[in-house]
């Protein structure tokens, strides 16, 4: 492998929400970069900004102050169609609710990142994924024809379906239980392992959080610990 | 639970919505305020006929006929109590020395007070009185301002140059449209006289006025005579005969603009139901956890029945005062057709009913989707259902269906008075949703079964949209395809209407008629003619005369006879005559051969049109006797012709043989082409010096003018079908908003996983495009249909398809879908996708 890159580098981030005539300082000051290759998990307690932060961190939402950089480039320099194609063509992410298309199926939902990007074998490649996460059954079913779990895990085969080299996943063991979870976990880090994918995983589960090689722990909106084992 | 904590949740549970209903209301207002101010107008006119009536008549009762009254029908006139007035009407030409210019023209000279009803608005208002005592004449002002005269100027009138004595401001004895033809000027019978136009041979139309007192019922003492009267071709005419032709011309105008009004409601009914829909989607969630902690299905749908009730009521409300304001818009648009100046009144019986038959009508259609409320699980606070919507099975919603279809069938009924009527329209509306519906099933079917699956991803992507689950294939085009079918059908009879009449400008048709030539000036005439290098294309002689006999039986006999199937106005008539030896090039033998000319003392042959001689119902080889000015003259039919009426020619009923009528009293018709305007004006100015009994009557200017009124009645049209226009954008808004919410999410998701601008659009702008052209094209087909059946069984005119309105049309439907629809997704870039992507849970 090469030197390692910054895949991400958070530089002084601040988010502030404003509104009914009061600011809420969800994030403070936050740096911390991340070189390929690394697992990384956030961890903290519920409403201490975790989902805000790997949102900026994807180029979901605009900062209030600070910038982010992926793959050596400011994000908040791209218009918003530049940073689709890049999360198209570098990153995945898993929501903690899921968001998979109501209208679609599953392998439509699947489909979609190798659709957008014009690639050929889509079908084959879907179902080969579908097959990963263990839902070779459910291709036509739609969303809401699908179990909290299994909806997660359509969204997992969906995040890999263009091979990420940058992957966020928010909580993507949330609603599973110990066996499909650690399937899951295996999928995650079978990727990071074999593409050399970077994982940036926010989770309550402190054991899954073990698993990574780096930690990061938020409160209230600061990093209050940065660890690696 | 109590029905106060039921109103105060459904009051809480608005709070923060209203915006939502935004197209609610706004389908309300449309539809009602449509439906209150055409109903306020309708009422007015039908108020202002019966103020009017005796106005626009000038006199109880009025004797008319194109002959001065006979003497013993004049003793039984003036038996008659009360006031009396005459007037004699002649069309002549005006010369206008000031500026060389010459206008034919109606005169009217009055002798006595008429008008006893209504007055002479003039300017100067002393005019009223001088035109009466000396030779002064009053002149429609339009006339005047189109001259640049005023009075004290002069006009020559004949062989006199008499001086303008005011200008006439008001339409007393309702001249109406065709007053664009002929202005007119009133003088006194002395000053007409003095003019040498009132000639034997010259046209004039006599009319006798009465004022009777109040004890007697003019009516009953026409009944009594109309038989004597008519018999000497002359008519009587009572106030109330006035206020019944009036009611009839009027009955068309209030029928369409009441059929306007109910499309509008209608239309307005679809933005009810489809924005009551999207509401109580939203709602879905909080109704389902309001079921979870113990509300009951009925108490649900009660909260959000008092909201749409409230909401619908204020709606209704400011719909019936926006249609009062209109109200007093619409007679602007009307003025130029109506015969009378409408007086604007509030109309609270109208106002009334419109609110009260639009707000039973708009809360029927909410009920559908409220309905939908008392089927809504809590389960779903867990798990969302696949078949979302209002549930399909329910026995209620079939009763409002059917009450809906009752209620418009009732206010039809109302309005048309017609059972046969009303049952067509709703059958025809109620095929049309049917053949919308079955249409988008099929395609939806089509597109599953033939999916174009090596397209590209955005085109499959918005082609699938078509039939994904919340589709909104069906409500669009729907209602789509409904709006473009009313306004294309508006297109098409309009257009119809107008070539028709158009038709008549076409080729080398001659486009001036010189008549009233006395037999001695017509070499000159032609000479001078010739003069202007115009062509003299005819020069047709004109003997009137009346049937004496038939069969041999006097015309009285005939008249009497019980059996009798000729028609009696066409055995009364003056009838104007021509000779000749040929049949026209306008015309067609159809029947008989025709006689060119007879000898001395042989047998006459005549010709007669085919229309006319089935109103007397005489067939070839008939014997028919005329009384020409005295003489009387026994005559043979020996062909009919058929004549061509869109041929700018003279058209003669009878036509005779050379050799029998070249003695007779007679004037010349003289028909010539001038090649423009100035050589036209030219021509007449010095036609009408030389010859001032000889009328000028330049005929592409009459076309104009017709061409004026129709271009207002479809302005008028215009207007009225803008009100549809309007609905059905918002029902259009109304139905993309549906799955708006869902929409925006879907292309922030895709967002998400690199989908660029350009990409969502292209997504959004194929399905848009594909059920705009689909719900257009269809709505094109159906009016079509709907104004085929219209134009051959209603109008009677020949059915012709005119493309540009239509394409119009079309693009103007699909550019709006696609427009409205790309609208939705520009919250996509404006909002953070995380923000978007928060809000569902
Ligand atoms: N649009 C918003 N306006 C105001 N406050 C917001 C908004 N979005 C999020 N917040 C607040 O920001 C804080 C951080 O939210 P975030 O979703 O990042 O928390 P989290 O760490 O992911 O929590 P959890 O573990 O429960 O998912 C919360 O207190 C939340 O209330
Ligand atoms: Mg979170």
């Amino acid at each position: 492998m090469d030197e390692p890159v910054d895949v991400v580098k958070v530089d002084q981030l601040s988010k502030v929400y404003s509104g009914h005539g009061k600011e809420l300082t969800v994030l403070k000051e936050i740096n911390f970069s991340v070189k390929a290759g690394e697992s990384v998990s956030i961890i903290g307690p519920s409403g201490s900004g975790k989902t805000t932060l790997l949102g900026l961190c994807a180029g979901l939402d605009a900062p209030s102050s600070g910038s982010v950089s992926l793959f050596n480039q400011d994000i908040s320099k791209l218009n918003e169609d530049q940073r689709a194609v890049l999360r198209n063509d570098k990153v995945g992410f898993i929501f903690q609710n899921f968001q998979l298309i109501p209208t679609l199926t599953a392998i439509e939902n699947i489909s979609i990142p190798m659709e957008l990007k014009g690639l050929k074998n889509i079908k084959s490649t879907a179902m080969s994924l579908l097959d990963r996460v263990g839902l070779s059954d459910r291709a036509k079913h739609y969303p809401n024809q699908l179990s909290g779990g299994e909806q997660q895990r359509i969204s997992l085969a969906r995040a890999f379906s263009n091979n990420p080299k940058l992957l966020f996943a928010d909580e993507p063991t949330g609603n599973l239980d110990g066996d499909t979870g650690a399937k899951v976990e295996d999928l995650l880090f079978d990727l990071n392992r074999e593409n050399g994918t970077t994982l940036i995983i926010v989770t309550h589960d402190l054991e899954l959080a073990t698993k990574t090689q780096r930690r990061i722990r938020l409160k209230n909106g600061e990093i209050v610990e940065d660890s690696r084992v | 639970m109590n029905i106060s904590f039921l109103i105060k949740t459904a009051l809480l549970d608005a709070r923060t919505q209203w915006g939502k209903l935004v197209l609610f209301i706004a389908s309300i207002i449309l539809g009602i305020s449509a439906l209150v101010a055409i109903n306020s107008f309708n009422d007015n006119i039908v108020a202002d006929i019966d103020n009017q009536s005796a106005s626009l008549l000038g006199a109880d009762l009025v004797v008319t006929g194109n002959k001065a009254i006979p003497v013993d029908l004049a003793t039984m006139l003036d038996s008659l109590p009360g006031e009396r007035a005459t007037e004699h009407e002649l069309l002549s030409m005006a010369y206008i020395p000031k500026n060389d210019g010459s206008q034919f023209v109606r005169l009217k000279a009055i002798e006595g007070a008429f008008p006893f009803y209504g007055e002479f608005l003039t300017t100067p208002a002393s005019a009223n009185e001088t035109f009466r005592k000396t030779n002064g004449l009053l002149v429609d002002d339009g006339f005047l301002k189109q001259f640049k005269l005023t009075a004290g100027d002069s006009i020559k009138l004949g062989t006199q140059i008499l001086p303008i004595a005011g200008s006439l401001d008001n339409n007393p004895g309702g001249a109406g449209i065709g007053s664009g033809f002929a202005p007119t000027i009133y003088l006194s019978l002395e000053t007409l006289k003095s003019t040498d136009l009132m000639q034997a041979g010259s046209m004039i139309d006599y009319a006798y006025f009465h004022q009777v007192n109040e004890a007697l019922d003019v009516d009953e003492w026409k009944s009594q005579r109309r038989r004597t009267f008519s018999n000497e071709s002359m008519r009587i005419r009572t106030i109330n005969d006035q206020r019944e032709n009036l009611e009839e011309a009027f009955n068309a105008l209030n029928t369409f603009l009441n059929l306007v009004a109910l499309v509008s409601l209608l239309l307005g009914c679809i933005g009810v139901a489809s924005s009551v829909f999207i509401y109580i989607k939203n709602k879905v969630n909080s109704i389902a956890v309001y079921r979870c902690l113990g509300m009951k299905a009925n108490q649900a749908f009660f909260i959000y029945f008092l909201q749409i009730m409230i909401i619908g009521m204020l709606g209704s409300m400011v719909g019936a005062a926006l249609g009062s304001f209109i109200q007093v818009v619409l007679p602007k648009v009307f003025s130029d057709l109506l015969p009378f100046a409408i007086e604007t009144t509030i109309a609270w019986p109208s106002i009334f009913q419109g609110l009260t038959l639009g707000f039973v009508i708009t809360s029927l259609f909410a009920m559908i989707p409220l309905l939908g409320i008392r089927k809504i699980s809590p389960l779903r606070t867990i798990r969302s259902n696949v078949e979302e919507g209002a549930p399909t099975r329910d026995p209620l919603i079939y009763m409002v269906y059917g009450l809906i279809v009752i209620s418009l069938f009732l206010y039809l009924f109302s309005i048309t008075g017609s059972l046969l009527d009303s049952a067509i329209f709703i059958i025809g509306l109620l095929v049309a949703f049917f053949v919308l519906y079955l249409f988008s099933k099929l395609l939806i079917w089509a597109i599953r079964k033939y999916f174009p699956r090596n397209w590209s991803f955005v085109f499959r992507q918005g082609l699938s949209n078509l039939y994904r689950p919340n589709n909104q294939t069906q409500i669009l085009l729907v209602t789509l395809g409904l709006g473009t079918a009313i306004l294309s059908t508006l297109f098409i009879v309009q257009g119809l209407i107008l070539e028709n009449v158009a038709s008549f400008d076409e080729g080398e048709q001659p486009n001036t008629i010189l008549f009233g030539i006395e037999t001695n000036q017509i070499e000159d005439l032609k000479q001078k003619t010739r003069e202007f290098d115009m062509p003299v294309v005819e020069e047709v002689p004109i003997v009137t005369m009346r049937i004496a006999g038939w069969q041999g039986r006097t015309k009285s006999e005939w008249l009497a006879d019980t059996t009798r199937t000729a028609r009696r106005w066409a055995i009364n008539r003056e009838i104007r005559v021509t000779y000749r030896d040929t049949i026209d090039d306008s015309e067609k033998l159809i029947a008989g051969n025709f006689v060119g000319s007879v000898n001395p003392g042989d047998s006459i042959f005549i010709s007669l049109d085919e229309g006319y001689a089935e109103n007397l119902d005489v067939e070839i080889g008939d014997e028919i006797e005329f009384n020409v000015q005295g003489m009387l003259v026994k005559t043979y039919v020996s062909s009919l012709r058929e004549i061509d009426f869109t041929s700018m020619r003279t058209r003669f009923f009878i036509v005779f043989p050379l050799g029998v009528l070249e003695q007779a009293p007679q004037f010349q018709v003289l028909v010539t082409k001038s090649p423009s305007e100035d050589v036209l004006n030219a021509y007449r100015s010095d036609v009408v010096k030389t010859f001032p009994n000889v009328s000028v009557v330049d005929l592409s200017s009459i076309l104009k003018t017709l061409n004026d009124i129709l271009s207002k009645i479809s302005y008028a049209v215009q207007f009225m079908a803008g009100f549809s226009i309007l609905t059905g954008i918002i029902v259009l808004l109304s139905s993309l908003l549906l799955s708006k919410f869902q929409r925006v999410k879907e292309s922030v998701l895709l967002r998400t996983l690199g989908a660029s601008r350009a990409q969502i659009l292209k997504i959004y702008a194929t399905e848009y495009a594909i059920i705009g052209i689909l719900s257009a094209a269809t709505g094109i087909i159906l009016s079509l249909v709907a104004s085929w059946l219209l134009v051959t069984f209603q109008l009677d005119l020949e059915f012709r398809i005119q493309y540009l309105p239509l394409i119009l049309v079309f693009f103007f439907i699909v550019s709006l879908t696609v427009l409205t629809g790309l609208w939705m997704t520009k919250d996509v870039v404006q909002k953070s996708p995380l923000e978007t992507l928060r809000k569902d849970v």
